[in-house]
């Protein structure tokens, strides 16, 4: 810093000899030798700018070494506490978060592992366990039941691990594997169909963007936004109409034509860059290329959380067998699961696991698919 | 010669096309795109008609008959029937108040649980695929568990009755009911609206929250004057989510408890249910015709507040 001043100021000054030198020699020209003064001046000014300040004066000065490392040391400690506390601090909050989230967690698990682990009992260990609750239930006089005033042993350990129960459910019991049966020919049918019936008109919604379609794809949110309650007259109505009430097809011809997969994939599918799909069509791709090469590999995540979120959804399904389907014997399990009397309790630990392992199968294994497919459906 | 006539000489291919004939070509080609997008559409379009929009008007054509039979026109007196029956009125009523007290739940414990899980917690995934497992699970195989907690010989009675002694009660044929089904409820869609909203924190620019913290917003400050802000539309999209699952608890109640449960979780589609075996289509198309009217009715009113908040806030 010291340098630099000096050198401006010898700068300065040499520039001011100059000057004089100069002054000397135009004497006559006087307005010419104010405006180069007053320039001059300026210049001077700017140079001029800084402004030296007193000496910086800190506590440190009149302290000897020892005396500063006494300091820093001091200091250094009390920072150090201060970090450990504010650390301390965060972990109690992040402990109390996994405590709250972990209990969140073990409410939402525990039924699946108490259904799985009491799956492996004997059925006189079940009936022992919860024999009293199914009295209790629709079916017995209330009074009787409510003389029995032992409470169930809520157990996750099985005393004796067996497969009893799914060997029961397997050899000796086919209609529950009847049942099973029948869920997957309705839901396995819905799902395929309904992906392709979606993936077209999804296709078509997202490219044609007039204001007519527009009104129609609306009209089909509007539907998917519809309740049972509402839908499944009309579908009672045209089952009827067609002749196909009480078969499969009642069910499955509306589940194909349901119109949620096509608002999704439509929403993703809006989201194609149209550079791609401009540069496809100065290759001269045709519509149908353009269709199989770029929308569906471009929603290919989609496509998968698609179909499991059908699947978990159909598969669950209760309301329209319950209506569309008078006979018993073409029930899936879902309703079947829900009449389980006294005398089978001992097995229905067994259907119950069995019939939530395909979707919580399909759900490990596209839980990545499943979680972008969930929340790319909320952002708009 | 003029250009003109050089220009209708020339070969088609190297005249310079009239405004007529441009004209027709462009009608062409929008014709053509129209086709080429309405074939894509129409098996979708085909069976949206052929199973839900005709027999709606079909619905609304029964609505107004003396019965299936006796087609002729009947007035209003059907939705008289249905309005004034008390099983519809009741049903309607558990309906309503399930989903007002369901449907702000679900969405304030989801957020709060994805306000938490986003707070840089350990081990968030696992969180998040424990808590999203439930909606994998068909109710089906649940309402074992469920009858084993909360029947009269259940587990709660028996943990109640141990620890403080109270008297046992049938929850599920007692007023509280339909808060057994509430836990059900939440239960199943916890997850669902979580992962919503954890995408939507995601999606929050952290600059701005960044800044916001660098200014020395407490965590309360940044929640309500930037991140409900930004979670404005996600919040609107889960509300719908919920209703609309609300209504779709009738398949818990119904494998919980049957065809005719306690007078408090008499749901809406108990009533088409039971209407389906009496076959009385003229009750059943106007009760299906008046809760459509509803729903579009209640569509209705979130969509036009959501366009109003959300141009009120965009800018």
């Amino acid at each position: 810093m010291d340098k630099d001043n000096k050198d401006t100021r010898s700068d300065d000054e040499i520039i001011a000899t100059k000057f004089v030198k100069r002054s000397d020699k135009n004497v006559s020209m006087k307005a010419t030798s104010d405006l180069q003064e007053r320039r001059l001046q300026a210049q001077m000014a700017r140079r001029k700018v800084f402004v030296s300040s007193e000496k910086f004066s800190s506590i440190f000065d009149s302290m000897t070494q020892e005396e500063k490392n006494a300091y820093f040391d001091k200091e250094r400690r009390r920072a150090k506490g201060v970090l450990r506390r504010r650390t301390i601090g965060r972990n109690i909050w992040t402990g109390v978060g996994v405590v709250i989230a972990s209990i969140a967690a073990i409410i939402a698990i525990l039924p699946l592992f108490f259904t799985f682990l009491n799956s492996f009992m004997t059925s006189a260990e079940i009936n022992d366990n919860y024999g009293m609750v199914f009295q209790s239930l629709s079916g017995h006089s209330d009074s009787a039941a409510k003389y029995l005033s032992s409470t169930p042993v809520l157990k996750l350990i099985p005393e004796q691990v067996t497969i009893e129960q799914y060997k029961t459910l397997m050899f000796m019991s086919p209609t529950y594997l009847l049942k099973f049966w029948n869920s997957i020919i309705l839901v396995v049918p819905i799902v395929i169909g309904q992906m392709l019936v979606a993936c077209l008109a999804a296709y078509s919604f997202s490219r044609y963007r007039r204001k007519r379609r527009e009104i129609l794809f609306f009209s089909y949110i509007i539907l998917m936004l519809m309740p049972f309650q509402v839908t499944l007259v009309p579908n009672y109505i045209v089952a009827e109409k067609l002749g196909i009430l009480d078969s499969i097809w009642a069910i499955i011809l509306p589940g194909v034509f349901s119109t949620f997969s096509v608002f999704l994939l439509a929403k993703y599918m809006r989201q194609i860059p149209s550079s791609y799909i401009e540069a496809a069509k100065l290759d001269g791709a045709s519509e149908w290329q353009i269709f199989t090469r770029i929308a569906i590999p471009m929603c290919k995540s989609a496509l998968y959380a698609m179909s499991i979120l059908l699947f978990i959804d159909y598969w669950n399904m209760v309301e329209q067998p319950l209506v569309l389907l008078t006979s018993v014997d073409k029930q899936p399990l879902s309703v079947f699961l829900s009449q389980v009397n006294e005398a089978e309790i001992g097995i229905a630990f067994a259907a119950s696991a069995l019939y939530m392992i395909p979707p919580i199968l399909i759900f490990l294994y596209g839980e990545e698919y499943l979680v972008e497919g969930i929340s790319r459906s909320g952002i708009k | 010669m003029d250009k003109e006539a050089i220009n209708n000489n020339l070969k088609p291919h190297l005249r310079k096309a009239t405004a007529a004939e441009k004209r027709r070509a462009h009608n062409i080609r929008k014709i053509k795109e129209w086709g080429t997008f309405t074939a894509y559409l129409t098996p979708s379009f085909v069976g949206v008609l052929v199973f839900f929009f005709v027999p709606l008007l079909m619905l609304l054509k029964i609505s107004f008959q003396k019965s299936s039979a006796n087609t002729d026109f009947a007035g209003i007196t059907n939705y008289l029937r249905v309005l004034t029956n008390d099983a519809f009125i009741s049903a309607s009523k558990n309906t309503l108040t399930f989903a007002l007290l369901a449907v702000p739940l679900a969405v304030i414990l989801a957020l709060l649980l994805a306000l938490l899980l986003n707070s840089g917690l350990p081990g968030k995934s696992l969180f998040r695929s424990i808590l999203l497992n439930p909606m994998t699970v068909p109710v089906a195989s649940i309402v074992l568990i469920w009858q084993v907690f909360f029947s009269y010989n259940g587990v709660l009675n028996g943990l109640l009755g141990d620890l403080f002694g109270l008297k046992s009660t049938d929850w599920l044929k007692s007023d509280y009911a339909q808060v057994v089904i509430l836990l059900l409820f939440i239960w199943k869609n916890l997850g669902y609206n979580m992962v919503l909203f954890l995408a939507a924190l995601g999606n929050i620019p952290t600059e701005v929250i960044e800044s916001a913290k660098m200014d020395g917003a407490s965590a309360l400050k940044r929640f309500f004057s930037i991140k409900l802000y930004y979670l404005n539309s996600t919040i609107f999209f889960v509300g719908i989510m919920s209703l609309i699952n609300s209504f779709k608890i009738f398949r818990e109640v119904y494998l919980l408890t049957g065809d005719y449960p306690y007078e408090n979780l008499y749901m809406l589609q108990h009533f088409m249910n039971n209407a389906f075996t009496h076959l009385d289509y003229s009750k059943l198309s106007a009760g299906a015709i008046v809760m459509c009217v509803v729903m579009i009715g209640i569509l209705g009113v979130l969509f036009f507040v959501e366009s109003k908040t959300d141009s009120s806030v965009e800018e």
